[in-house]
C-alpha cells in the first residue's frame, strides 16, 4: 500500500471513529463500515483501528474472525451467500447451489478469477417461509430456483441492480479485483 | 497518595478484567446472605460466588478456567453445580450469592455433567503425558484422575492437529494442548497488557491465535510468560535448553559456569515438595555442583555490580541536569527486566532514552566472566559456557539478542528457568532439599542482602536506595530506616512512590571522584522515586508521564514486567497466587536480613572488581564496552 493510502485510510477512519465514538463500543460499527467502503478489513486496517480505539490489535482481529459477514482477505465484489439451513434445504437449496457452481464456474468459499463473485455458505437468513434465500451483497433473493439464478447473476454482471448501483455511488474507492 | 494511579483504568472488557471476586454489577457489598452448600450453612456477603464460599468451608469444587489472579470467564465449565431452584446447572465461579440459595456439588447430574466435559475436553486434547513436560503438574490430568476417566467416550485425536509454534527464542505455543481456557488470553490481555493471544472464529472452529496467527516471534510478545505460570495444561512452555546444557557439562573441553538469581532459590522448592516459602540457596550449590557445573557463582554479585552502573548513571544524568543544565532523559528507568525492555522497546519506543544503559545482572556476569574470569583462570574464554539460572523466559531472549555479544563471544550461552533447573536436578537422581549446604565459588563468592532484594518489586529501588544514600549523604542507611529496610518501596501495590529529601551531603567517595567533584549541588534536593511491576502497571506510569502527571516528575523509576517482580516470574515453578509470591517475597527478605553484607557498594568482590579489571571506574571506558548496552525500538505495528 502507498503511504499516501495509508494516510487517506486512517484519515477516513478517524472521520468514521468520530461519528461512532472513540472507545470499543465503536469497534464493531467501524468495522462494519470498513468492510462496506473496502470490501475487507485487512490487518494493516486492523491495528489502525485499534491504535485509534485504544484496545488491542489482537482484540480486533478476534472481533472481525468472529462475524462471518467481516472478512480479512479481499472478496469478489459480489458475495452471493445462500442459505444452507434446513428449510431452504428443503425446497431445494441443492439445486440452487449446483447451478450457482456452474454458472459462475467456482466451489464454494472461492472467488471468480476475475474477482467479482465469491460464493459462500450463509446459516438462517431468516427467510424460513420463503427459501430457498440467498443474499448478494447486502440484497436477499427469496423462493431461488436454478432459472432464476442465471437472472440474478445477469443482473450483477450487468450492475443494474438497484443495490450495485447505489453501491458503486458510495464507493470512495474501488476494491481491487483478486489476482 | 497514589489512588488515581491504582484505579482500574483497564481497557479490557468487562469480562477480561482482573476481578479476582464478585461479578460487575453485583460486586460484594454489606447484606449477609445464608448459603447452604452440601447441608453444611454458611453466611457470606451479598456478591461472593459458589466457588469462594465453598473454598470457606472447605468444599472442593474442580476449576480449570478460573484463576485466582484473573477475572472470572466461566467458559470451562468443570465448576458446574446444582441450585436448587434453577433448571440447569451453573457455574460456581461465575455464580454470585444474593440470595439465600441451596447448592449441592456432586449429585449424579452435576458428576454427569463434569465427566461429560472433561470427555469433551480430551475429544480434542492430542495430549501424549508421557512426552509432556507439566505430566503430574497438570491440571487437566489431574482432574481426568478425579473423575476416573478411563476411556476416550468422545474419542481421542490420532494425530496432532497443529503445529508447534517454536518461533520465539523464550516461549514454545503447542496448541494441541490447548483446551481454551483462555486463562493465556485474561493474562495477556489484562493482567499485562500487552494483548498478544486472543481467540480466533467460534465455536468448535476457536483456536488461541496471536495477531494474524503468526509466529510469536514475530508479533509483539514481550516474553514474560505469565501465560505459561496460568495455563492448566502444557500448552505453553519455556524453550527449553536443558540438552544443550548437559551436553556441554559432558564435554570434558568445555569449563560451564552457573550464575544462580535469588527467585529462583527461593522457588525451586516448590518443584520438590516444599512449601512456598523455602529458600534452598545453599543447598542448590551443592545439587548443581553434583550435577556437574565447575563453578557456581551468585547472580546477586552483578545485582551489585547492575547497582553501581546504574546508581553512577543515575547521578550522572541528575548532574547534567541540574549544573551543566543540558537536557537529559528523566526520569531515569531500570533495565533489569527483559520483559519490561522489549514492552518499551514495542510500545513506546520514543522513551528508550529513558532507559539505563546499564546491562542486566545476567548479562554483566556474563560480559565479566568470559573477559575478568578468563583472564584471572587463564581459561580460553571459548571454552567457557556460561549458563544463566533465572525465574524468568525474558531472559532467554535476553541472551540470544545479537547486541550481547561485547566480551567477544556470547556473554550468557544459555538461560535455564527454575522448573528446567529442577527438571536437570531430578533427571541426575538428586533430592535437593537433603543436600548439604555450601558456598558459592570465589571470586565472586561474597553476595549482599541488595542483590538478594533484586527478585522482589520495588527491590531493585530499595538496593539503588541503600547505595545512592550512603555515597551521596555520607550516613548510614540505617539512620534512616531501621535495619536499612526501605519498607515504603515494599509490598504487592502496583505503584508505590518515594520522597527522600537530601538534607546534607558528604564527601565524594574515592569510586566516583573522577566523575563528579562534589555533591554540593545535590544539598536540599528531593530524590523521587517510584516502582511499578506488572506491564499493565508499566502502562499506568507510562501514560502518567505521557501527561506530565506525577510520575514524570520522578527521577528514578523500578519497572518490573512481572507482577511480584522476578519472584513472580514466568520460568517459576507452577502453579502462580498472590499467596505464594508473598510467601518466595518473605523468603527473599528474610535471606537479605541474614546476610552481614547489605549494601552493594560494600562488596568485596565488586569493589576488586573496580580496583583490578574496570579500572576507569563505573560508566567508564571499560565498563561501557563490557557492563552497558543499546536498545532496538521495535514499535508495535506488526508487518
Amino acid at each position: 500500500m502507498l503511504v499516501s493510502e495509508r494516510e487517506q485510510l486512517r484519515a477516513n477512519i478517524e472521520r468514521q471513529v468520530k461519528e461512532f465514538g472513540n472507545d470499543r463500543s465503536a469497534l464493531i460499527p467501524v468495522l462494519q463500515d470498513v468492510q462496506h467502503k473496502y470490501g475487507h478489513v485487512s490487518e494493516y486496517v486492523m491495528q489502525v483501528v485499534a491504535d485509534i480505539l485504544h484496545i488491542h490489535p489482537v482484540e480486533v482481529y478476534g472481533v472481525a474472525s468472529f462475524y462471518s459477514f467481516i472478512g480479512h482477505k479481499q472478496k469478489g465484489r459480489f458475495i452471493i451467500r445462500l442459505c444452507r439451513t434446513i428449510s431452504c434445504d428443503m425446497q431445494g437449496k441443492d439445486r440452487v447451489a449446483r447451478q450457482l457452481e456452474n454458472d459462475l464456474g467456482i466451489q464454494f468459499g472461492e472467488t471468480t478469477p476475475d474477482g467479482n463473485f465469491t460464493l459462500e455458505w450463509a446459516n438462517c437468513l431468516g427467510m424460513c417461509d420463503q427459501g430457498p434465500a440467498l443474499l448478494v451483497n447486502e440484497r436477499i433473493y427469496t423462493k431461488v430456483t436454478p432459472e432464476t439464478v442465471h437472472d440474478i447473476l445477469e443482473e450483477c454482471r450487468t450492475l443494474f441492480g438497484v443495490y450495485a448501483l447505489q453501491e458503486k455511488e458510495t464507493l470512495c474507492e474501488l476494491p481491487t479485483p483478486v489476482k | 497518595m497514589s489512588i488515581e494511579l491504582n484505579k482500574n483504568t483497564s481497557r479490557s472488557p468487562l469480562s477480561q478484567r482482573i476481578q479476582p471476586m464478585g461479578i460487575p454489577g453485583l460486586e460484594i457489598t454489606d447484606k449477609l446472605v445464608t448459603v447452604t452448600i452440601d447441608d453444611k450453612e454458611v453466611t457470606v456477603p451479598s456478591g461472593t460466588t459458589i466457588l469462594e464460599v465453598a473454598k470457606q468451608i472447605g468444599i472442593r469444587i474442580p476449576t480449570l478456567c478460573y484463576h485466582e489472579d484473573l477475572c472470572v470467564a466461566g467458559v470451562c465449565r468443570i465448576c458446574v453445580v446444582e441450585v436448587e431452584g434453577q433448571r440447569t446447572l451453573q457455574t460456581a465461579c461465575a455464580y454470585p450469592v444474593t440470595e439465600p440459595i441451596t447448592v449441592r456439588t456432586h449429585t449424579r447430574k452435576v458428576r454427569q455433567a463434569r465427566r461429560h466435559i472433561l470427555d469433551l475436553m480430551l475429544s480434542k486434547h492430542y495430549g501424549e503425558c508421557y512426552a509432556c513436560f507439566r505430566n503430574n503438574n497438570c491440571e487437566l490430568q489431574a482432574l481426568a484422575k478425579e473423575y476416573g476417566v478411563d476411556f476416550f467416550r468422545f474419542g481421542h485425536p490420532e494425530k496432532p492437529r497443529f503445529k508447534v509454534d517454536r518461533s520465539s527464542h523464550s516461549l514454545v505455543r503447542d496448541m494441541d494442548k490447548c483446551i481454551l481456557c483462555r486463562r493465556c488470553i485474561r493474562t495477556c490481555i489484562d493482567l499485562q497488557e500487552v494483548g498478544v493471544l486472543e481467540v480466533d472464529k467460534r465455536s468448535d472452529q476457536s483456536k488461541v491465535i496471536t495477531f494474524g496467527d503468526k509466529p510469536l516471534g514475530e508479533v509483539v510478545c514481550i516474553n514474560c510468560g505469565q501465560c505459561i505460570n496460568r495455563c492448566p495444561t502444557g500448552a505453553l512452555r519455556a524453550n527449553d535448553p536443558t540438552e544443550e546444557v548437559w551436553a556441554a557439562i559432558d564435554d570434558p573441553t568445555k569449563h560451564v559456569v552457573i550464575q544462580t538469581a535469588p527467585s529462583p532459590r527461593a522457588g525451586i522448592g516448590e518443584c520438590f515438595g516444599l512449601e512456598p516459602g523455602h529458600p534452598l540457596t545453599f543447598e542448590l550449590n551443592t545439587a548443581l555442583r553434583e550435577c556437574g557445573f565447575d563453578k557456581i557463582f551468585d547472580t546477586n554479585f552483578s545485582a551489585d555490580l547492575t547497582i553501581i552502573e546504574e546508581g553512577t548513571e543515575l547521578l550522572l544524568r541528575l548532574h547534567k541536569a541540574l549544573v551543566e543544565k543540558k537536557a537529559v532523559a528523566l526520569p531515569q528507568f531500570t533495565s533489569c527486566s527483559p520483559g519490561w525492555v522489549k514492552y518499551l522497546e514495542h510500545f513506546y519506543p520514543e522513551y528508550i532514552p529513558n532507559l539505563s544503559s546499564a546491562k542486566s545482572p545476567q548479562q554483566m556476569f556474563g560480559a565479566v566472566i568470559k573477559t575478568y574470569y578468563a583472564q584471572l583462570n587463564k581459561i580460553d574464554p571459548k571454552d567457557i559456557v556460561t549458563v544463566a539460572l533465572m525465574p524468568c523466559s525474558a531472559k532467554k531472549f535476553e541472551c540470544n539478542r545479537p547486541e550481547m555479544c561485547d566480551s567477544g563471544w556470547k556473554d550468557v550461552d544459555y538461560g535455564l528457568t527454575t522448573r528446567e533447573m529442577a527438571q536437570m536436578i531430578s533427571e541426575a537422581g538428586i533430592d535437593l532439599p537433603a543436600m548439604p549446604k555450601s558456598d558459592f565459588d570465589d571470586p565472586f563468592g561474597t553476595a549482599t542482602g541488595s542483590g538478594v532484594i533484586f527478585g522482589a518489586t520495588g527491590g531493585v529501588m530499595e538496593a539503588a536506595l541503600r547505595t545512592v544514600i550512603e555515597l551521596v549523604c555520607g550516613i548510614k542507611v540505617e539512620d534512616l530506616f531501621e535495619h536499612a529496610d526501605i519498607i515504603p518501596v515494599r509490598g504487592f501495590e502496583g505503584i508505590r512512590f518515594l520522597e527522600l529529601p537530601i538534607k546534607k551531603v558528604g564527601p565524594v567517595p574515592d569510586l566516583l571522584k573522577n566523575l563528579i567533584p562534589d555533591w554540593k549541588w545535590l544539598e536540599g534536593a528531593t530524590l523521587k522515586v517510584a516502582a511499578a511491576h506488572g506491564t499493565a502497571n508499566a502502562k499506568l506510569v507510562m501514560e502518567d508521564i505521557k501527561a506530565g502527571g506525577r510520575c514524570s516528575e520522578c527521577h528514578f523509576i523500578e519497572f518490573m514486567a512481572c507482577p511480584g517482580g522476578c519472584l513472580g516470574g514466568g520460568g517459576q515453578p507452577i502453579p502462580t497466587s498472590p499467596s505464594i509470591r508473598a510467601a518466595r517475597a518473605k523468603a527473599i527478605y528474610s535471606e537479605d536480613a541474614s546476610y552481614e553484607i547489605r549494601k552493594s557498594h560494600e562488596n568485596p568482590a565488586v569493589v576488586k572488581l573496580y580496583t583490578e579489571f574496570l579500572t576507569d571506574g563505573p560508566c567508564g571506558h571499560i565498563s561501557h564496552k563490557l557492563l552497558h548496552t543499546g536498545y532496538t525500538p521495535r514499535g508495535k505495528y506488526i508487518v
